[in-house]
């Protein structure tokens, strides 16, 4: 049953529809490999399989009668972030224990109520805050990946990005046909990069936010982690709705993202900003976007150079909104409700204990700044500075869309690295943003697609930045660099 | 604070106290938070009933689940506005939330979300009557807020209990400029400001169960001199206190700065048993409530259209109908104001000058007997208007007695006991009692003569005296049992005297 899991969203749906396989088998291999690999990737934090099979076998039923949705049966991994009912969600924090919530968000309910079924809960930085999964209370998420060192298999283990590093590694190591993601700074498009996987984020708005734990609202937003833009496309489509229990969910349809697929780019303006050729950007990084440039031109695209001015200052901008929004959304963690209490000799004791006792070092140091720089002397000269460059990002690409249709970028500075390289310098890692943050600040859609292999033999993306509520144009312009790069896969799923 | 202030013509209620060194003003400002009447919470679909059981009108928003999103409740942004407009004040079409920081275990979400910077209602003014004296009170501003939930200390000797049914229900903070000069000037903005909200029916304005209390900022200082450094007085929930608080407050401040001291600026609680107010925590300690716009929510945009359309649906407010009962009817200024104080009052006055099915009564005549006949005796059995035994109709159809001659104001006291003891109709209970005045002039003439007759000695004194004649009136209306037209017996008696 191996051969099962190794097929694309849009395949396994084919193969369910034809009746190849059903959809209990399909749920069954996958079962068994997340059981032979989990050990050694740590992808999941709780496998959910019983859960998996009854969703399966009603699934066939509703194939059998007739009556299928447009996920039926098509088993997909959730990120912890996700809440979900009456199955324990955590956010990968010992903050919230064993917190079962007594709800399902919206995104995950749109998924269950287009047939998918969900395999079980994913791996992710402690409440989303990090570039390589290494900050969770589970421990870190390994990558299937391995790199090459002077011409040698290196063990060293890589890891898959973060802050969806358990979607990343999952999909790529195919223990899930696709899954769910978040995305705040660049928490769908770095992991996928380094994967070689597809990631969209999704114009803010897009999708639900309710049900979601918040990290920074007013960036966060949820998106797809899969093996192919097609089968991104198909899961969007699905999890993407307006909400009203979302205020800043918008009312716009959601169309079927799949018909953008094949239509080609002949005509399509395609900005370079040059402010992405920073210092620190690997050669083979520089030279995988020159070839994305090549692959878009020679399908009929027409490129432009374009400038992003406020570019450099969007990381550092980021680094302020996000931790003060952090601060304030991170402050019911407080031991009285639910999840973790470590009494104290009182009430304060008893805040900071729990809270000492429940937050991990990188989630009190972004506390900790965001408190910093929303406090009175301080607001004006960093949080207030800090929406004012987000101001300027949104008016650089506001202008870029007068000549240009889309934003063609890398999506990480360099490939894959090994745990601990980058985990013990805060900065170093959140340089793994610089490309991606930018998106979020503007509240734009940005997908990566997989586009070569570095000289190690790990993958490497290219984002597409798109136009507000322009989610087909990336499908449309990524599914032409994905013919022209190929797939990337695993060579070998070296932990059986 | 204004300059203008200090230099205002000084008016009777705002006294003065006297100390050591001479007379103080003391200067009042007031943040009053009133509950906004409403179904549903200012951001979930929560129940907002009182008196439910502990935590049962709690969703998930309310007791700040991970994930879940606040969403505002359309209606107590349209109760703001009415309030807003009946304020007089300026509709700001763009407001923000933005989020105080702070930790308190009934506080689930560790923030209360306000409006700091862009409140929905800005400029306005409130109209106050002290001694005579109209004031204008200044409105800085009304922001929409979340109430927090309730702390309860007293149910172990461990633990502390929360009771989340209060958080996240709507308020509507109302700040004053320092307009106000004594207690007495506080309470009666506060009571105005309270009869405004009811008359809009945007709070119900119960004191008793805190859905309107006051935050109260004062000051002292030497008349004209610049403001002194004032402290807050937190959450005084009666109009009593509020003038408690005020006077207890002016003497400490007054006492510190004539003892050489100074005044900081603090937080304080004023204890009604004590009769003292004490610091709760001083400016240093004060929180840093790290405000920023609440990234969950959206600026909230009006339609001035909306705005109007609310404006056309507002009740008329207690100053227009003191005008109007004062030139419609000829109402005092006192007697109106009484009236108007509250809706239900103004409401009952009016069905009582529509009088019974003898149709409209005398406006002046009917005020009198609501204002002094029925409200006393409401007053003496502590009834509310609501539960009146006696109906606006009742007291129309007395009134109306009363105007055609049909019965004497004496006898109308009598009919106002039977009808309040029994109910009725007033009309027949006078046909059928034999209550009805007595204007046959036979009749009267009869027994004028017989009193004239027995008291010659009185015949003689009033030809001297004039004045005399009530005497004889009173005689005849006593012999007539008081149903004697008055008007006819002074006449009668007039005539007959040859005075």
């Amino acid at each position: 049953m191996t051969e099962l899991t190794k097929l694309t969203l849009a395949e396994a749906r084919k193969g369910l529809v034809a009746k190849s396989f059903s959809a209990v088998e399909l749920t069954e291999a996958f079962i068994a490999a997340i059981e032979a690999a989990n050990p050694h990737l740590n992808a999941y934090v709780l496998p959910t399989p019983e859960h998996a099979l009854a969703q399966a076998r009603a699934s066939d039923a509703r194939i059998a009668a007739g009556t299928a949705r447009p996920l039926e049966g098509l088993p997909i991994g959730h990120k912890d972030l996700f809440c979900t009912k009456d199955v324990r969600t955590t956010a990968c924090s010992r903050v919230l224990g064993d917190f079962k919530p007594t709800y399902e968000s919206t995104v995950g309910q749109n998924l269950w109520d287009a047939g998918a079924i969900m395999l079980g809960k994913l791996n992710n930085d402690e409440f989303a805050m990090g570039s390589s999964n290494e900050t969770s209370c589970f421990g870190p998420v390994v990558s299937p990946w391995r790199r090459m060192r002077n011409g040698q298999a290196d063990n060293a283990k890589l890891v898959p990005g973060g802050s969806s590093g358990g979607s990343s590694s999952a999909v790529s190591a195919d223990l899930c046909l696709a899954a769910t993601a978040t995305d705040t700074g660049g928490s769908i498009r770095q992991p996928a990069a380094l994967t070689g996987t597809v990631g969209i984020k999704p114009t803010y708005g897009r999708c639900s936010r309710w049900g979601i734990v918040a990290f920074a609202s007013s960036l966060d937003q949820a998106g797809p982690i899969a093996k192919t833009v097609e089968d991104a496309a198909l899961m969007l489509r699905h999890m993407a709705s307006f909400d009203a229990k979302d205020s800043t969910s918008v009312d716009a349809p959601v169309p079927d993202y799949t018909a953008a697929l094949g239509k080609g780019v002949k005509g399509l303006r395609v900005g370079i900003p040059k402010e992405y050729r920073v210092d620190g950007m690997s050669a083979e990084a520089e030279a995988l976007w020159q070839k994305g440039i090549d692959w878009l031109r020679s399908a009929g695209a027409t490129i432009h150079d374009i400038s992003l001015p406020h570019t450099k200052y969007a990381l550092p901008a980021y680094y302020i909104v996000a931790p003060a929004e952090c601060s304030s959304n991170l402050a019911r963690y407080d031991g009285v409700r639910y999840g973790l209490r470590v009494p104290g000799k009182d009430l304060i004791d008893t805040y900071e204990a729990t809270r000492a006792a429940g937050f991990g070092k990188e989630v009190r140091r972004r506390v900790l700044i965001g408190t910093y720089v929303l406090s009175a002397g301080y607001y004006d000269a960093y949080y207030l500075k800090a929406q004012k460059v987000r101001t300027l990002i949104k008016r650089d690409f506001d202008e870029a869309w007068n000549s240009v249709d889309v934003v063609l970028t890398p999506t990480t500075p360099s490939p894959a690295f090994a745990q601990g390289e980058k985990s013990g310098d805060p900065v170093a890692m959140y340089l793994e943003d610089i490309f991606t943050v930018t998106v979020n600040m503007a509240g734009l859609p940005g997908i990566s697609v997989p586009a070569g292999l570095s000289g190690e033999g790990t993958p490497l993306g290219l984002q597409l930045i798109g136009k507000p509520f322009d989610e087909a144009t990336l499908f449309q312009a990524g599914h032409v660099i994905e013919e022209a790069a190929g797939h990337f896969r695993v060579p070998a799923k070296w932990w059986r | 604070m204004t300059a203008s202030a200090a230099t205002e013509p000084r008016r009777k209620s705002a006294s003065l106290i006297s100390g050591a060194t001479g007379d103080w003003e003391v200067v009042i400002g007031l943040e009053v938070h009133a509950q906004v009447n409403s179904r549903a919470k200012l951001f979930s679909g929560a129940s907002t009933e009182f008196g439910s059981a502990p935590n049962s009108n709690v969703s998930l928003v309310d007791a700040a689940m991970p994930g879940m999103l606040p969403v505002i409740n359309r209606e107590c942004v349209a109760q703001a506005v009415r309030t807003g407009l009946g304020l007089k004040a300026g509709i700001n079409l763009v407001s923000v939330f933005d989020r105080k920081n702070y930790f308190y275990p009934d506080l689930p979400q560790g923030y209360q979300i306000s409006q700091y910077k862009q409140p929905i209602v800005g400029e306005g003014e409130v109209e106050i009557d002290v001694d005579g004296d109209v004031i204008r009170v200044g409105i800085e501003r009304l922001h929409l807020e979340q109430d927090a939930g309730k702390s309860i200390h007293d149910q172990s000797p461990e633990h502390s209990f929360v009771d989340l049914n209060r958080s996240g229900v709507a308020l509507m903070e109302i700040v004053s400029r320092p307009d106000l000069r004594s207690a007495r000037e506080a309470q009666a903005y506060v009571t105005k400001l309270r009869t405004i909200l009811r008359y809009l029916g945007t709070c119900d304005g119960d004191m008793e169960k805190g859905n309107l209390r006051a935050d109260v900022n004062v000051s002292v200082r030497k008349p004209g001199a610049p403001f002194g450094t004032r402290c807050e007085i937190k959450n005084v929930n009666s109009i009593r206190f509020i003038g408690q608080a005020v006077e207890t407050e002016a003497r400490r401040q007054i006492a510190i700065i004539e003892d050489g001291g100074r005044i900081d600026q603090e937080t304080r609680l004023f204890d009604p048993q004590k009769g003292e107010t004490r610091s709760m925590r001083s400016k240093e300690e004060a929180h840093d409530y790290r405000y920023f716009p609440d990234p969950d929510l959206l600026p909230l945009e009006l339609e001035q259209s909306w705005v109007d359309e609310l404006a056309k649906g507002l009740p008329e407010l207690p100053d227009a109908k003191r005008a109007r009962f004062m030139d419609a009817y000829g109402l005092s200024p006192y007697d109106a104001a009484v009236l108007v104080a509250e809706r239900e009052s103004a409401d009952y006055f009016e069905a009582v000058v529509a009088g019974g099915k003898a149709g409209p009564v005398d406006g002046k005549l009917a005020a009198n007997w609501v204002i002094n006949e029925l409200f006393g005796r409401l007053n003496k059995e502590g009834l509310e208007i609501g539960k009146s035994p006696v109906s606006a109709g009742q007291i129309g159809a007395i009134v109306g007695l009363i105007t055609s001659g049909t019965i004497s104001g004496k006898i109308a006291k009598d009919l106002f006991e039977i009808v309040w003891a029994e109910g009725g109709d007033p009309v027949t209970i006078v046909e059928t009692r034999g209550m009805k005045q007595v204007t046959d002039t036979g009749a009267l003439e009869k027994a004028v003569d017989d009193i004239i007759a027995k008291n010659p000695d009185k015949v003689e004194q009033v030809k001297a005296k004039p004045t005399m004649l009530g005497w004889f009136v009173g005689q005849v209306m006593k012999a007539s049992g008081g149903k004697a037209n008055p008007q006819a017996v002074n006449d009668i008696l007039k005539a007959k005297l040859g005075i």
